[in-house]
């Protein structure tokens, strides 16, 4: 019953917490747009999110192929969790002094970011009532 | 707790952005300062930022404040006290154009971290309410 419980929450919390943490790297690059050869980071949501669900169609990189028992399968970079695999952003327009973080695009991304972080969010309230309506008692 | 460090990304930024502009003002305040307490004319500063904190969440820092080495401005003034046997006045090398650039370029970003500061803050206050309804 409570691996059930687990089961059901665990998409949309590991959608919340990677979503959070996104939000931190993106902030990382809206505090640092004015420091020199500053590189802005972020990573790939979509890739991140089906390495930490363990669904193996998305996982980035090649996979080993294991045939026999004795065979030692290899953890891509991404599935091994706490740091994702940050990229570095491609730059458009360059400034001098090397830093690569273009303010409108960090303010996109992080404006977008925020409304899929409520997004989840309210995903995941539904889904306790949802939850909760399967609990509740025959009325 | 991944998320409360936000609000260090974001207060550093400010901090070394608000630094950044109380070194601009000082540049400005002392644009005419012919004799500063070493008895030398003013030299115009400029703060170095560096970024700080592991991959993924960095924070800024000011590193150092370096003085700019571009020659002092000099004017003739031959009833100036602290005139040369020339008759003129070594004066500051500040430029007040770029001290305002400089000035409302740090403004702007200060507010952008606020910006995120403050959505950062939403995202919080609405987490912690999961599952109240």
């Amino acid at each position: 019953m409570l691996n059930q419980l687990d089961a059901a929450l665990n998409f949309d919390r590991q959608a919340l917490g990677l979503r959070a943490e996104r939000q931190q790297v993106l902030a990382g690059n809206v505090a640092n747009a004015d420091t020199p050869s500053y590189k802005a980071r972020d990573f790939d949501f979509t890739r991140a999110l089906a390495a930490a669900t363990g669904r193996a169609d998305l996982r980035d990189g090649l996979v080993l192929a294991t045939t026999a028992r004795g065979h030692l399968t290899v953890a891509s970079a991404s599935s091994q969790g706490g740091a994702r695999a940050l990229k570095y952003r491609v730059p458009d327009q360059p400034s001098l002094d090397g830093n690569t973080v273009n303010m409108d695009v960090e303010r996109a991304a992080f404006a977008d970011n925020t409304v899929r972080y409520e997004t989840s969010l309210s995903l995941m309230n539904l889904q306790f009532r949802n939850l909760k309506i399967a609990m509740a008692p025959d009325q | 707790m991944a998320m409360f460090s936000i609000f260090q990304v974001s207060g550093s930024a400010m901090q070394a952005q608000a630094q950044r502009m109380n070194v601009a003002a000082s540049n400005l305040a002392n644009a005419d300062s012919v004799a500063g307490p070493d008895g030398q004319p003013y030299r115009a500063r400029q703060v170095v930022f560096q970024a700080r904190g592991r991959e993924g969440q960095a924070g800024v820092g000011v590193t150092r404040i370096t003085e700019d080495p571009s020659p002092l401005r000099r004017e003739y003034r031959p009833g100036d006290s602290s005139a040369d046997a020339d008759g003129y006045v070594t004066l500051p090398n500040v430029r007040p154009v770029e001290e305002m650039v400089n000035m409302i370029e740090a403004s702007r970003s200060y507010q952008a971290n606020v910006d995120v500061m403050n959505t950062s803050k939403q995202l919080m206050t609405k987490t912690l309410t999961l599952g109240e309804n």
